[in-house]
């Protein structure tokens, strides 16, 4: 066995796994940085995943050919805009217990999905397999390092994007006015309001930036993973990327890092097998190791988690 | 009994109901959309769960699991911990009165069964006290702990279930041996052969329980105290880390033995599962139509049973996608949690009793 390539193609099947979850896990920070809790991701994703399939097979059956992808991940973000407004509206205008109303949007994704799934398609459980889904790509030169050319330089370009948004998202929190407003909202809503920021409205955009990202992440599943969009395509990456977030400390960086984590652990599953001495092991302890190991982790190392200080608070301007 | 009535006053009742009937229009409303025959659909659902006594068993027996995870969820609720693993505790205990019902054997009948329900029961509780432990000593995120511990329940039972429990050549367990069941037999002959268990009857003890314990305990007064506020309850001498495990134990009890039932009164065997059941997820939705009381709980369980178990009917009798149902439940609770909505909706008929009065 070469070492070296296996390595490499570790490292490449664990971004693959992660590229969701790092999606997600930005969204998650954007809303819970904002201070609303956002539960919902999962449901994010499946509608995001749904709106990937559905589109990209239409725009592949209007002859868009390799585009059709993009357009899949275009839809993504506009049905996750549309649904995220739904748990906005709920916790921001109508201070609807923010947990409650992202189980909402969960059963809401579970729900019309499966039953636009079934009117579209005749009755059919899932879209119809994608012929275009995404391509990886080799940056040219980068990708002939040893290792990381392999690893992280050939790619899908969802992954590529996951990694810019860490950094954007990183910057827009840290770096801009935006970033600082919207922190201020998450932690102290009423002092924020005294110098002039409009709590509700961040607020408002908080979640939504969450919802289009979360969604994203949910389209890069079906774009890269399935081609197809059915009742298991999303099965619990969101509750994941709200861990990864968690993990982080809702620090971009640090839920990058949590989400590459738990990629990892799910990648290494598959090459477990490679091994003699692990043929022995049985396969339900290498499913169950990323969240094992999660848990053990976040005992030994993390303790208590430093949550924004108003999180999961509706804003009343009326209270002290 | 006149307690009973005053904790169901038209205030309290109000916002679930009006609730209710938002989210059946909701539903309507999308089925009418999609083409459908809202009436039809709506008529065979009902048809379907009233129509004959089997049908009529058979949604008894989906709704008790829900009112076990639904108590699950809203007992931990009112410690102030959101219990969203109650769908790993289920499977844990599901497991765990597997294991019994088939391994321990020469148990007279009433109470092998007795001894698989209390190992469902604690197995639930103790996978639950993992998260309340964790929670208490290290606080770790209970949410981030039950999502794990849902995963890890899940592939745990699947492996004892396959290595030690199998039935040769299939993706299941051996039945549990007939001492352990929980099925009553007479029962399901009256109902036409529905699978009628005592873990019906157990369920609805189990809320009373929740009742008893949560209001006129001194253990629960202390659990609801610490679920306001725990700096104020641990000012007043509670030791709110303890307080913690207990919620997160019994509510993990609860829920499995919702696992327990299903195995002991329902299957008789568990078969290895290719995903989540849903049944504890779902509990999350039941606690909150019933708003996490334990008798709203039992109302909320039936409705959510009901629509679920009809809508199956709803797909042969109007061709309508069972899902449309998940649509229906996610729009009840959206109208629950934003209560401004209902709100607005009585706003008019509030305002002309108002005028009324005046005159």
């Amino acid at each position: 066995m070469d070492w070296i390539t296996t390595i490499g193609q570790l490292l490449n099947t664990t971004l693959v796994f992660s590229t969701a979850l790092i999606f997600a896990a930005m969204g998650g920070i954007f809303s819970e940085r904002s201070g609303v809790t956002n539960i919902g991701i999962e449901g994010l994703m499946t509608f995001g995943a749904f709106a990937a399939g559905v589109a990209s097979y239409y725009a592949e059956d209007a002859g868009m050919g390799a585009a059709s992808p993009y357009i899949g991940m275009l839809a993504a973000i506009v049905i996750g805009l549309v649904a995220s407004l739904i748990h906005a509206v709920a916790s921001i205008t109508f201070k609807a217990d923010q947990v409650i109303s992202g189980v909402v949007i969960n059963f809401l994704a579970t729900g019309s999905t499966l039953y636009m799934v079934k009117l579209m398609f005749e009755g059919a459980g899932e879209t119809p397999l994608l012929m275009e889904s995404l391509q990886k790509w080799k940056i040219p030169l980068l990708s002939k390092i040893p290792i990381i050319g392999e690893g992280i330089f050939s790619n899908y370009p969802t992954t590529y994007l996951a990694i810019i948004v860490v950094i954007v998202a990183s910057y827009i929190l840290y770096k801009t006015s935006f970033g600082l407003r919207l922190r201020a909202v998450g932690e102290h809503p009423s002092a924020a309001d005294t110098v002039g920021v409009k709590v509700r409205r961040m607020r408002y955009i908080g979640v939504m930036i969450s919802g289009a990202l979360a969604a994203l992440g949910g389209a890069t599943v079906t774009l890269t993973t399935t081609s197809t969009f059915s009742h298991n395509t999303i099965s619990g990456q969101g509750f994941i990327a709200i861990a990864a977030m968690i993990f982080g400390k809702w620090n971009p960086l640090g839920a990058f890092g949590a989400a590459v984590f738990f990629g990892f652990s799910q990648a290494i599953g598959n090459y477990f097998q490679l091994f003699d001495w692990a043929h022995d092991i049985p396969q339900e302890f290498i499913y169950m190791l990323p969240y094992v190991l999660t848990v053990i982790v976040l005992v030994a190392a993390v303790g208590r988690s430093s949550a924004p200080a108003a999180l999961g608070e509706p804003y009343d301007p009326g209270k002290r | 009994m006149n307690k009973l009535f005053k904790i169901f006053t038209v205030n309290s009742l109000l916002t679930p109901l009006v609730s209710i009937v938002l989210g059946l229009i909701v539903g309507a409303i999308i089925m009418l959309i999609g083409g459908y025959d809202p009436i039809l659909a709506y008529s065979s659902l009902f048809s379907t769960v009233f129509g004959n006594l089997y049908d009529f068993g058979e949604t008894i027996r989906e709704i008790t699991p829900l009112i076990m995870t639904g108590l699950a969820v809203a007992f931990a609720f009112r410690a102030g911990l959101f219990n969203i693993g109650a769908e790993g505790q289920y499977i844990v205990g599901m497991t765990a009165a597997t294991a019994v019902g088939i391994k321990l054997t020469g148990l007279p009948i009433v109470l092998h069964a007795i001894v698989a329900i209390i190992a469902g029961g604690l197995a639930g509780g103790i996978w639950a006290g993992i998260t309340g432990y964790l929670k208490a000593k290290r606080g770790v995120n209970e949410v981030i702990i039950s999502i794990m511990l849902n995963w890890t329940g899940l592939y745990l039972s699947n492996y004892i279930v396959r290595n030690f429990l199998l039935l040769k050549g299939q993706q299941r367990s051996e039945d549990i041996q007939d001492t352990a069941s929980i099925s009553i037999g007479w029962l399901s002959d009256m109902f036409s052969d529905a699978r009628m268990h005592w873990g019906t009857v157990i369920a609805i003890l189990a809320a009373v329980f929740f009742y008893v314990f949560m209001w006129k305990s001194k253990q629960g007064y202390e659990l609801r105290a610490v679920g306001h506020n725990g700096d104020a309850a641990k000012y007043a001498g509670m030791n709110v880390k303890s307080n913690i495990v207990k919620a997160m134990f019994i509510s993990g009890i609860f829920a499995g033995l919702g696992g327990a039932f299903q195995v002991l009164g329902v299957f008789h065997y568990q078969a290895i599962f290719t995903g989540s059941p849903g049944v504890g997820f779902d509990g999350i939705a039941v606690a909150l139509i019933g708003m996490n009381h334990p008798f709203g709980i039992l109302l909320s369980a039936a409705l959510f049973g009901t629509l679920t178990y009809g809508s199956a009917g709803m797909s042969f009798g109007a061709d309508v996608p069972p899902e449309i149902i998940r649509i229906v439940i996610g729009s009840i609770i959206f109208f629950i949690a934003a209560q401004g909505i209902v709100r607005w909706v009585l706003k008019p008929f509030y305002l002309k009793r108002k005028k009324e009065k005046v005159l």
